[in-house]
């Protein structure tokens, strides 16, 4: 019963997950399956894991009561303001855990995929912070697009390799990661982004993300008496805040949870990010998943304003949620999440990341209660969006 | 029998000159659409003993840049799943030699994985090498399957695969094991280390009910004899693609000759 919508022991979640590796990587993710439970477990990693949550990311991020938000939407809203974290969203609270796991077994050098280089940057971060060599890879086109954050990497000591291959996006950056891994099989780390690839990853990321449920059910009593909001809302690209945020909330199902995927121009231009809707079961980067590809098989290039939303896939728990129905699935299009974001700001004061402004667009398109307690993670801040907001809405 | 073990023990046992088996991996759809039945018969006339036919897929997570480039051309010209039997539907009227198709798990799951297996049994093909298919899920899941459409499905070893493992692998093998020669993507070297001379002696001493082929980083006739020395046979690709991309497709002959003649 308890078990229903976490991994089982291969790593799956109903139809979905396991490890779909070639054989050369068996012995990397062998040995992270065997050990990772056991060793997140133990009291040294736990001790230094909130330590460095506390002091150096600065949680417990803030549970925020959004006043004027609420008034316009005629229902609670909070904020879970993942946005506060150090280096500017969510992907920290990963890296920091997955680091810990990498020095403990004994790995000397780490890499990482990244899109928009949120990724890139807290996995350098972290990198710098225990002394380790980073080798970020970045789609060839993502690096044009997406100039400050790989000025950051560079900055913490990262060396950026961009990927040449196929699209050059996400998508091949996961892909030139897991062939340097097959390349590196000794003394190589791979830390992985959200809550894809294969077992143990998806599970290792979600439970390193759990840290925001367990906070928001904390901070939620003090504030409103229950634990229990009636919705919680996060937007998916891979998955990691919104597993991070639903993760002790999956087994209660008075808890509605939505996740919101990036409708790009439209689900049926042609250009879009809605996985959900648009994709089809099959194997990417190691997981079975939904995912989107043509009849024949081929992987295709997804689209959305927001670099951390446009890829092909969802990790495999989402899409055991999806097809159960456990959360229910939204889309916002680039224009909906555009203008959800300048809200913010005009309401709030909050200048948040696009993909955290998907989850806020979902708010239009539900009908609430007054009473209703809505929290929606903010995953992120705006900071590295400026040059999309400043574009889409001719600031300049 | 089915004609990869036809082959192995053929090569076993003309016993005055041991010969090795040269396999030759080319991607199909590349570099012309059409060409992939005429490569076939030229390789065979050639005197190849084993062709891996590639069915290109858009995230090939365990190949090097020159097969990368080779099913991105061929996705470009056209090749889908459907072609390639298309244009194998004949292939056993002309070619006698085992052929295999090696491809990414996820076309396949999308064509049917039974269907798929019915259509190579269908047309003659021998076996299967699908590198994303993990071993557990194929032996608890797709071996039946294959079996019941008599395709060997080829598993690989690495360096880095535990001796344990290794004799599970070869425990639900058949036609041979794909020995892959280093810790890497597939690509062209020009010749062996200590390491890897080491890692065919270790697999040889454990006298393993499977043949091995070598695979990954043979190039020419050094590694090929490098390769060849403790096991049944290689496997050339990336070099065979470049000279493709390089060299006409009617100079497949001269390309094989430097390997074996
Ligand atoms: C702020 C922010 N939110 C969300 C995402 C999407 O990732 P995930 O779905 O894994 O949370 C990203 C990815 O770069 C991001 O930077």
């Amino acid at each position: 019963m308890k078990n229903l919508f976490h991994a089982d022991k291969n790593g799956y979640y109903g139809e979905f997950g396991g490890a779909f590796i070639p054989e050369m990587l068996y012995p990397n993710v062998e040995e992270l399956r065997k050990k990772y439970i056991e060793t997140m477990q133990e009291v040294s990693f736990q001790k230094e894991f909130q330590q460095l949550l506390k002091d150096y990311v600065g949680r417990p991020s803030p549970l925020y009561f959004a006043k004027r938000l609420s008034e316009k939407y005629q229902v609670k809203i909070y904020l879970k303001r993942e946005d506060l974290n150090h280096t500017g969203a969510h992907k920290i609270n990963n890296t920091i855990g997955q680091i810990l796991l990498a020095k403990r077994l004994k790995k000397k050098r780490i890499i990482a995929e990244t899109g928009a280089g949120q990724h890139g940057v807290a996995t350098a971060t972290v990198c710098a912070l225990m002394g380790m060599k980073c080798v970020i890879f970045m789609g060839e086109i993502d690096i044009a697009r997406q100039a400050p954050n790989v000025a950051r990497m560079k900055m913490l000591g990262a060396e950026v390799i961009p990927a040449k291959s196929g699209s050059k996006t996400l998508k091949d950056a996961t892909n030139e990661a897991i062939r340097d891994w097959i390349n590196n099989p000794e003394d190589t780390f791979y830390i992985i982004g959200s809550v894809v690839g294969p077992h143990p990853y998806p599970d290792m990321v979600a439970r390193f993300q759990s840290i925001i449920s367990e906070e928001i059910k904390r901070q939620l009593v003090i504030k409103e008496g229950t634990e229990n909001p009636d919705y919680i809302i996060a937007c998916v690209g891979g998955g990691s805040n919104a597993a991070g945020a639903f993760f002790h909330y999956l087994e209660d199902k008075n808890v509605k949870l939505i996740a919101v995927e990036a409708a790009g121009k439209g689900i049926n231009s042609g250009e879009s990010a809605a996985t959900s809707i648009l994709g089809e079961e099959g194997v990417i980067h190691g997981s079975k998943t939904l995912l989107m590809q043509t009849d024949d098989g081929q992987i295709t290039e997804p689209y959305s304003i927001s670099a951390g939303l446009d890829y092909p896939g969802v990790g495999p728990q989402h899409a055991h949620l999806f097809t159960s129905g456990r959360a229910k699935f939204l889309n916002a299009t680039d224009d909906e999440a555009m203008q959800a974001g300048l809200e913010l700001c005009k309401l709030e004061g909050i200048i948040p990341a696009i993909e955290s402004a998907h989850a806020l667009a979902a708010l239009d398109k539900m009908e609430f209660n007054k009473e209703d307690i809505v929290v929606v993670n903010l995953s992120g801040r705006g900071d590295k969006d400026l040059d999309t907001y400043i574009k889409y809405f001719k600031f300049d | 029998m089915n004609r990869i073990n036809n082959k192995l023990k053929e090569e076993n046992t003309s016993n005055n000159k041991v010969e090795k088996l040269l396999s030759i991996y080319f991607t199909a759809g590349y570099p012309k659409l059409n060409d992939t039945v005429s490569i076939i018969k030229d390789l065979e006339k050639s005197g190849v003993d084993m062709i891996e036919i590639g069915l290109p897929f858009s995230d090939p997570l365990a190949d090097g840049p020159t097969i990368q480039e080779s099913g991105v051309s061929a996705l470009q010209n056209g090749m889908t799943t459907e072609t390639l039997f298309s244009q194998l539907e004949n292939i056993r009227e002309d070619v006698g030699i085992p052929l295999l198709i090696m491809g990414y798990f996820n076309p396949i799951m999308q064509y049917g994985v039974e269907e798929f297996c019915k259509k190579c049994d269908k047309i003659g093909i021998d076996g299967l090498i699908i590198p994303d298919l993990p071993v557990d899920v194929y032996h608890q899941k797709y071996k039946e399957i294959f079996e019941r459409y008599n395709l060997k499905n080829i598993l690989l070893i690495t360096p880095q695969t535990s001796e344990e493992r290794i004799r599970f692998i070869d425990s639900i093998s058949d036609g041979f094991i794909y020995m892959v020669s280093s810790a890497s993507t597939t690509g062209a070297q020009n010749s062996f280390g200590e390491s890897q001379i080491n890692y065919f002696k270790k697999i040889s001493k454990m006298d393993l009910n499977t043949p091995q082929i070598v695979g990954f980083g043979i190039s020419n006739r050094e590694t090929f004899q490098q390769a060849t020395k403790l096991t049944s046979g290689a496997i050339i690709g990336s070099a065979f693609v470049k000279f493709l991309k390089e060299n006409s497709i009617n100079q497949i002959n001269e390309f094989v000759d430097r390997i074996i003649k």
